[in-house]
């Protein structure tokens, strides 16, 4: 079969509706448009672990603790899977870190923003992992095998993690005015960033067309950031909080909520680098990465060691 | 001290030990050496506070004055907590982490095996749920000791050089007071000498296997069963209670 042929039959797949498996032949183009995307996206669930590891320590409850410490921990095991997911292009975990520490590789830029107050796990909870959710369901449904398991697999957490973010602002919400002063903070900064988390506009995506035909995306961005904003204004008013933005109206005829311009000079500033914390996180990444090597080592010698004496023993 | 006050004291120097380690262990939250390294201390911090938790809960119902775990983990100071010393102590590398939590977690096995013989009911049931996540913890533990004292030299230098620095604050694990005395004549807890035997033992055997040195006994520190601990107790405390003591009365 010559490749265009090759090409045809993996389109036509694709329409049929059939996944594309990791021994299945496959454009460069594909493979490494969803290797990029699949690095990115488990570099964002690790990345994503600072922000909430920073109220880990300072948690008001037994319970409140617990259920942090567990999420941050789903988190993390987000990151693993979705690092097998992306192995699947003969790349393995530690050229993806280093990717990810030379600037190669990129995360999502909401995580580029500090978390500055106990409200703050509330509202990543329910706006990042909220918008993450409407993404991932739709990440669900994309052609690629291994990525789209991997994304049903985690949405059903995520679930719980926007439920739970939720009802940390919820109950801010009832209680003492300093609390709700920290609730509605913490809305105030992460509402915009939670809108950019759905990139640009899709007139201004680079790699928009070619991945819906191929159904990496089968959404545009567009479409789903306001499918959030549908979502989440509402639970927003329901515990009281006001949404960040004066033009924010409901139309009666689309029934969408029509929401401001996002901030796109504040959008490709922290996406280059230049955000509250971009540096910090990378920092922080390669400091204890580095401080663990040893660690690696050792336990690389010492599995060396048992084969040998098992070799000498045989 | 009668019975009841006894067992209450002896519930929080249980549960003071698993909130504090647990609290330290959750410092390496986005900090592991690996990644599954990262989630496998999450997940033993996340125990040992499930494990303060409902020791928390059932000194409560010991003494009548409407108070809660959450009172009991976030409004006490440092001279009202009775964990022991050892794990109090700043994390350091990740083999002193690794020590700590084997010369802990040797203890707490011994410790909860006895328990589960216990004739107080509840103290019984805690022991034998908190026993089956504590041999998790200290075959987790001890692995990585193991494969330091045998993996390079770099990493047999740095867990001798753990052993050392901790040693000093195991024989507080093993204090007893008018506390113990009083259990230990009911039936409800045992005599720490017994179980110190048996975690020396315990311990001897995983050090002989990673090549280490037993350390001299120099400099030996105790006093957390009476509440004078080191000065690393309020930091940590400190932190931990931050949004409790900022906010009084506040529900989260
Ligand atoms: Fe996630
Ligand atoms: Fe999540």
């Amino acid at each position: 079969m010559t490749d265009e042929q090759k090409l045809a039959k993996f389109e036509a797949r694709i329409l049929a509706g059939e996944k594309i498996e990791p021994k299945d032949w496959m454009p460069e183009a594909y493979s490494k448009t969803l290797l990029r995307q699949m690095s990115q996206h488990a570099h964002s669930e690790v990345i994503g672990m600072q922000p909430e590891s920073n109220w880990v320590l300072r948690a008001p409850s037994l319970r409140a603790k617990k259920i942090l410490l567990a999420k941050i921990q789903d988190e993390g095991g987000h990151g693993l899977y979705l690092y097998s997911a992306a192995e699947t292009f003969g790349i393995d975990r530690a050229e993806m870190i280093e990717q990810l520490q030379t600037g190669k590789a990129k995360y999502s830029s909401v995580f580029n923003y500090p978390t500055l107050n106990w409200a703050d796990i509330g509202a990543i909870g329910w706006l990042v992992d909220g918008a993450a959710i409407v993404n991932q369901t739709m990440l669900a449904k994309c052609s690629y095998g291994p990525y789209s398991r991997a994304m049903i697999r985690i949405c059903k957490e995520e679930g719980f993690h926007q439920r739970q973010g939720y009802e940390i602002m919820a109950k801010m919400m009832t209680g003492t005015a300093a609390q709700k002063e920290m609730a509605q903070d913490a809305m105030n900064r992460w509402w915009w960033p939670a809108l950019m988390m759905f990139g640009p506009h899709d007139a201004e995506s680079v790699h928009t067309s070619e991945s819906m035909r191929w159904k990496i995306k089968v959404e545009s961005n567009d479409k789903l950031r306001q499918r959030f904003v549908n979502r989440t204004v509402e639970q927003a008013h329901h515990i009281g909080l006001t949404v960040p933005d004066a033009n924010l109206k409901y139309n009666k005829e689309t029934m969408n909520w029509e929401f401001s311009e996002i901030n796109w000079d504040e959008f490709w500033a922290v996406v280059k680098g230049n955000g509250p914390c971009n540096h910090q996180r990378m920092a922080h990444h390669i400091k204890y990465h580095n401080e663990g090597a040893w660690v690696r080592e050792a336990a690389i010698a010492y599995e060396n060691k048992l084969q040998q004496k098992q070799k000498t023993t045989v | 001290m009668n019975t009841k006050e006894a067992l209450y004291n002896f519930c929080l120097r249980l549960a003071d030990n698993n909130i504090v380690l647990g609290q330290r262990l959750a410092e390496w939250c986005s900090r592991g050496p690996i990644l599954e390294e990262d989630l496998a201390m999450t997940n033993i911090s996340l125990d040992l506070f499930g494990e303060a938790e409902s020791m928390y809960e059932y000194a409560t119902t010991l003494v009548n004055n409407n108070s809660t775990a959450d009172h009991l983990a976030f409004l006490r100071s440092e001279r009202e907590y009775f964990n022991n010393l050892l794990v109090e102590q700043p994390n350091g590398d990740f083999a002193q982490t690794m020590m700590k939590q084997v010369l802990f977690s040797a203890f707490a096995k011994h410790l909860y095996e006895a328990l589960c013989n216990s004739n107080d009911e509840t103290l019984k049931g805690l022991a034998a749920k908190a026993l089956k996540e504590t041999k998790y913890h200290l075959r987790h533990s001890s692995e990585w000791i193991i494969r330091f004292g045998n993996g390079t030299e770099e990493s047999m230098r740095r867990t001798q050089f753990a052993l050392n620095e901790l040693w000093r604050f195991t024989d507080d694990m093993f204090v007893m007071n008018e506390v113990d005395e009083e259990l230990i004549s009911m039936g409800i807890s045992f005599n720490l000498n017994d179980i110190q035997a048996k975690w020396k033992f315990t311990i001897s055997e995983i050090f002989a296997e990673a090549n280490l040195q037993m350390p001299e006994a120099t400099n030996i520190i105790k006093g957390g069963s009476k509440g004078i601990h080191t000065e690393h107790l309020g930091h940590l405390l400190c932190e931990m209670q931050y949004l409790q003591r900022a906010h009084p009365g506040a529900t989260w």
